[in-house]
């Protein structure tokens, strides 16, 4: 199936959204119903307790945990109709979805730029043209001068921006960030927060941050609250 | 980019340790197939070096090295009288175990058909071939002689004039080469009181006999040596080597002999069949043990790169979230499967350089065996990869969630 993107459409739309694991006695409903979108240029917060299915609601939307019935459109493409995928998946991934998690997740043998180059030449960018990129996204997001460290060397903090590097390395519609200010502290995990708000506005790329840090609330264009595998709650505060 | 190697060098002693290890095994491997080329070449270093076209040895015996050969030396003057017939050569070959320098030392007494042949055809690493026919030998250097050394072998003492390289029997043992003459001497000798009583047997048997009551002068030679009464004595040899006219078919030569009642005759190929196939169930023993060595290293070097998969499932789940394709994936396992394999061959070369030098016997490495290994360590890195391989397809992009 030929991927069309509309800049104009939502980063992301779900429509009736529901997973079940198991079957019978062992049925257990992750997420029942949930119905969103988030915009380009936007940047939403999903909140809620552990087991409310924030993780699997971004595993259905990252297309890496499909769901059980609902349909999902990126960038006004259909991707997901119930269970089955309408594109190929991991071409998909690899061209209009960008994925940052609590652990920065860094490749340990590759350096800062390296780590940001691979998504280039995963997507077929040439190695000389994705370097290039790569040294300018770790200039935007503060850690150019560690550019040739390896992950090892880096700070949790550093490791996060090379991780939001590698996130954007291909322009994606959508980033989707799991908790991925849970391994700092306050002062780090609000830079953290407002970098994705600038990634968000100044690449046009929808994002969508799961996070338990009620403390940088501000930063957000848009707030969902999940529970028991239900979106509850929804807030718009800027629009 | 090419993630194998980022891979490799971020574990550089881990992944050198490994090779080391699979070097290790590797050189085991070569060495068994370099025995066995040492034990052929060993065993045909004298047929390749004599060049005879043909082997006059005993009726229907295999000899002169798959089994005994015993045929009248006179054999040599027949097979020379033959049309088509350029050089015949007697030859004699029996192995003698002595004392030298306080250790038991085992020699291949060899002789060479003086003033035919003088063993300048020979290897020669140092002195000169036999320059008379008594008392001069040329020794292999596995035996440990050096030049102008004076080796009593019997009742003589014999004079090292030549050394050769690489010319030792089927068992390994250093060839020493002398006249015929006086390598029946080393091979009959018999202990003085041995002599005299055979002597006074021989008188008295004549004495029974007419021809010595009529022939004095052969009743008083009885009390000789044996090589002084030819009419009573013959000398044996193991073999007659013949060497064919330019441009003669020894087929038509092989013929012919093969005509006569009292000896067989064989090609030099014949005989280099009939060695070999007296090493043949060394060769099967060595070869199962490579077979055995090459499937354990197979396994080792698969549970090494199923381990090194397993270090970097969060990178290739990661890898595989990011959209990497599975050729991508597929390859940086295979690469280092490759890369892991070439450089245990490396090591497993270099340390057989330094080490087979040492063992006892000669670990021949062929340009052959060189390259056959190089495609069964190709096999190996392939098929251990698909452990790795398979592991790595599992691996689901999700798992980078937990």
């Amino acid at each position: 199936m030929k991927i069309k993107i509309n800049p104009d459409a939502p980063a992301v739309e779900v429509r009736s959204l529901t997973k079940v694991y198991g079957s019978g006695n062992t049925e257990v409903v992750a997420m029942k119903d949930v119905t969103f979108s988030v915009r380009r240029g936007r940047v939403a917060a999903l909140l809620g307790p552990s087991g409310a299915g924030k993780s699997t609601l971004l595993g259905a939307i990252g297309l890496i945990n499909p769901p059980t019935s609902g349909s999902i459109a990126i960038g006004g493409c259909q991707v997901m109709k119930d269970s089955s995928p309408l594109v190929d998946v991991r071409a998909f991934r690899r061209k209009y979805l960008g994925f940052a998690f609590q652990k920065a997740n860094l490749i340990p043998f590759l350096t800062a730029v390296e780590n940001v180059q691979v998504a280039m030449e995963i997507n077929n960018i040439p190695p000389r043209k994705a370097r290039k990129r790569a040294f300018e996204l770790l200039d935007y997001l503060g850690v150019g001068n560690r550019a040739d460290n390896l992950p090892s060397m880096l700070s949790g903090g550093q490791q996060q921006r090379v991780a939001v590097a590698r996130a954007l390395a291909n322009n994606p519609s959508l980033i989707l960030a799991d908790e991925p200010t849970a391994a700092l502290d306050s002062y780090r995990g609000r830079q953290v927060m407002e970098l994705f708000r600038k990634v968000a506005h100044e690449q046009n790329a929808g994002v969508i941050v799961v996070t338990h840090d009620h403390r940088a609330l501000d930063v957000f264009d848009e707030i969902f609250e999940m529970e028991d595998g239900a979106l509850r709650f929804s807030n718009h505060p800027t629009s | 980019m090419n993630l194998a190697i980022r891979d490799i060098h971020h574990k550089q002693s881990r992944f050198l340790l490994t090779a080391l290890g699979i070097g290790l095994l590797l050189m085991i491997v070569m060495g068994m197939a370099g025995i066995y080329q040492g034990l052929s070449e060993d065993a045909l270093s004298f047929l390749e070096c004599a060049k005879a076209d043909l082997w006059i040895v005993q009726k229907d015996t295999r000899g002169p090295f798959a089994e005994n050969s015993k045929i009248p030396w006179s054999l040599e003057d027949r097979a020379y009288a033959l049309t088509g017939v350029a050089y015949a050569r007697a030859f004699v070959s029996h192995t003698i175990q002595r004392e030298y320098r306080g250790k038991q030392m085992r020699i291949v007494v060899q002789g060479l058909a003086w003033p035919r042949d003088d063993g300048s055809a020979l290897p020669l690493i140092s002195g000169r071939a036999l320059g008379q026919a008594h008392y001069e030998m040329i020794a292999d250097k596995s035996l440990d002689m050096v030049l102008g050394e004076r080796i009593p072998l019997g009742k003589n003492v014999y004079t090292v004039v030549g050394i050769t390289t690489g010319m030792v029997g089927q068992s390994g043992d250093g060839i020493a080469f002398f006249t015929i003459s006086d390598s029946l001497s080393i091979q009959f000798d018999v202990p003085a009181e041995s002599v005299r009583l055979e002597r006074e047997a021989r008188r008295s048997r004549l004495e029974r006999q007419d021809t010595g009551k009529t022939q004095p002068s052969l009743l008083a030679k009885a009390y000789g040596p044996v090589s002084q009464i030819p009419a009573l004595g013959t000398q044996y040899v193991s073999a007659i080597m013949i060497n064919v006219a330019q441009g003669e078919d020894p087929k038509r030569v092989a013929a012919v002999i093969a005509g006569w009642s009292d000896v067989s005759v064989y090609s030099n190929e014949g005989e280099r069949e009939l060695l070999l196939m007296g090493i043949e169930r060394n060769r099967k023993q060595i070869g199962m043990f490579s077979v055995l060595l090459s499937i354990i290293s197979s396994i080792i070097m698969a549970l090494i790169l199923y381990t090194l998969t397993l270090d970097k499932i969060h990178d290739i789940a990661m890898l595989k979230l990011m959209g990497a394709q599975n050729s991508m994936i597929i390859g940086l396992i295979l690469q280092q499967a490759l890369i892991l394999g070439a450089l245990g061959y490396g090591l497993a070369y270099l340390f057989g350089l330094w080490i087979f030098p040492h063992f006892p016997r000669r670990v021949v490495i062929t340009n052959a065996n060189l390259i056959h290994l190089a495609f069964i360590v190709l096999f190996i890195s392939f098929a251990s990869s698909l452990l790795g391989i398979w592991k790595a397809m599992r691996i689901q992009p999700n798992e980078i969630l937990s």
